[in-house]
This record gives structure tokens, C-alpha cells and sequence, in this order.
């Protein structure tokens, strides 16, 4: 019986470019802290800070922070629990 | 007469004002905010420094007003790219603050109404780099720049200078805060352009 490895990370290019390539406005965010589903073109964002503030519509936490630096950017997404996001219909192969 | 006048020459031209690398220099007073702002009655603030061994040290605002004043004029930078000059505030000095306060961290991050933190140095908030500050101007401070009380250490970009400033918590181990987390540089000196991790 063989065992179950992991994979290399560079397996993931293709998953996560297909997913970042998306609107992610367009995405379904839970909120962390209060457990609010919704649009994430829903949250309340602070942009007037050195970074982008997403805060959850019901309860203010932060959901969302993107850092852009000239060269890189940071997503902390520590506040949303999960994203559903709409993809293409899979058709069986 | 020489030939060549010296003419008329204006007002003396004056050197421009050292900035950190990157920065510009603002008149106004920028107001920068990561949420909503939290609106604190002053019977009910509290400011905490709390130990890595869980000591805590409160203040009630009256108490904070009994305290020694001081009236720091200060440069400050923000890592937005601004930069404003001779800025005068009245508040309590950190060294005030830390009298008596028993500890062996190293580090401290400063918390906020509204959940905001950020972590710096214990070192950076003695010997007269730091201040409690309320009052801007000459007037309380505004809510929208930190009222009724604000961090403010100037030596460091202006996100370590917490608004709304809660309390310090004391730690052994470096804590990064809001920002800190999310790409910003740990310690953030504007002379040495520390913005983003890794700078």
C-alpha cells in the first residue's frame, strides 16, 4: 500500500490563477466574527488609510486588508472564513 | 556703481526643510482611518499599561490630567508619503506613564478603541520619544485625528501613533500589530524608509 504524499506548492499556480483571476467583488464572503454571509461588494471599506479596510456591513469587523506597495501587495483575509466565488458550470469530461 | 546691480532680490530664499526620503510636505492635517471613528465619553475612558506578567496600571482621564503635562512640537510623517511640520501637541510623556512599572519586556503594542494595534519597541517609548497626547493646537483633540487621547511617536511613521489609544500591552516576544500584519514594516523609521516589510 502506497502513501499518501503532498504535492509540490507550484501545483496550486493553476487552481489560484484560475480563482484571482476572478471579480472578487462578485464573490460571497463569511464574516469571521459574526458569521454574516454576503456579497464582499457589500463590505464597508476605509481607503483613506495606508492600506484597504474591509469591514463587515453587520458587525464592523475587519474582513479584508490590502496592502499595495509599488512592487508587491498583501491580502489578509484572516476576518472572512470563507469566499464562494461564481465559476464557470464543470462539465463532465 | 559696479556694472553688474545685485538687484532686487526678494525675500531671502530659505532651505527647504529636511524630509525623510519619499516624503512631502503638507499644510493641512491629512485624516487617515482604518474604520469607523470610536466616540469615547471621558468618564468612562481608561488608559492600561498592562505587564508581560499581567500587572495592570490604570488611569481614569482625570487621573491623566494630574499627571505632569508636557508640549512636544514635533514633526510627523505619515507612510502615505506626507509630511507635516511643527505640529504642537499636550499630552503625558511614556516615561511619566512607565514610572513605577515593573518590567523585562522588550516590546509593547499599543491597542486602541475600535480594535486598532500596533507594536513597537518598549525603548522607543522612553526617554522622551512618546507621549499620551489630547490636546492638538492648542484644542482638544478632534475625534477624527485620535481624541479624546492618541499615541504619538514621532521618530516612527504615523501609524504607530495610535489613535483612540487604549492602553500598552507589554510582551516578551514582538507582536505585530493592524497593519504590521498586512505588509507594513515592523519598526517603520521614515528616515530610512522603512514603509513594507523587507524594506
Amino acid at each position: 500500500m502506497t502513501e499518501l504524499s503532498y504535492l509540490d506548492g507550484n501545483m496550486l499556480d493553476g487552481p489560484l490563477r484560475e480563482l484571482f483571476a476572478v471579480d472578487l467583488s462578485t464573490a460571497t464572503g463569511r464574516c469571521d466574527h459574526c458569521g454574516t454571509v454576503g456579497p464582499m461588494a457589500g463590505l464597508q471599506v476605509y481607503a483613506h488609510a495606508p492600506g484597504l479596510v474591509g469591514r463587515c456591513p453587520t458587525c464592523v469587523e475587519v474582513m479584508l486588508r490590502l496592502v499595495r506597495a509599488p512592487d508587491r501587495a498583501w491580502l489578509d483575509l484572516r476576518g472572512t472564513t470563507f469566499l464562494q466565488v461564481p465559476m464557470p458550470v464543470q462539465t463532465p469530461r | 556703481m559696479g556694472i553688474v546691480s545685485p538687484g532686487f532680490q526678494g525675500r531671502p530664499r530659505t532651505a527647504e526643510p529636511a524630509l525623510p526620503p519619499g516624503q512631502y510636505l503638507t499644510e493641512d492635517f491629512p485624516v487617515l482611518s482604518a474604520g469607523p471613528t470610536p466616540r469615547v465619553p471621558l468618564d468612562t475612558w481608561e488608559f492600561v499599561i498592562a505587564t508581560e506578567t499581567g500587572t495592570e496600571f490604570r488611569w481614569t482621564w482625570d487621573e491623566l490630567m494630574a499627571l505632569p503635562q508636557e508640549t512636544p512640537t514635533v514633526d510627523i510623517h505619515c507612510v502615505t508619503h506626507w509630511s507635516k511640520l511643527g505640529t504642537s501637541w499636550r499630552g503625558v510623556s511614556l516615561d511619566t506613564l512607565l514610572e513605577g512599572v515593573d518590567t523585562a519586556a522588550d516590546y509593547a503594542q499599543a491597542h486602541s478603541y475600535g480594535g486598532y494595534t500596533t507594536n513597537l519597541p518598549l525603548d522607543d517609548l522612553r526617554d522622551g520619544q512618546a507621549w499620551v497626547v489630547h490636546t492638538y493646537d492648542g484644542e482638544p483633540l478632534p475625534g477624527e485625528h485620535g481624541g479624546p487621547a492618541r499615541l504619538l511617536v514621532p521618530h516612527l511613521y504615523f501609524w504607530k501613533s495610535a489613535k483612540w489609544v487604549r492602553g500598552v500591552r507589554l510582551t516578551v516576544e514582538d507582536e505585530p500589530g493592524f497593519w504590521e500584519t498586512a505588509g507594513y514594516h515592523d519598526y517603520g523609521d521614515p528616515w530610512r524608509e522603512q514603509r513594507y516589510q523587507g524594506d
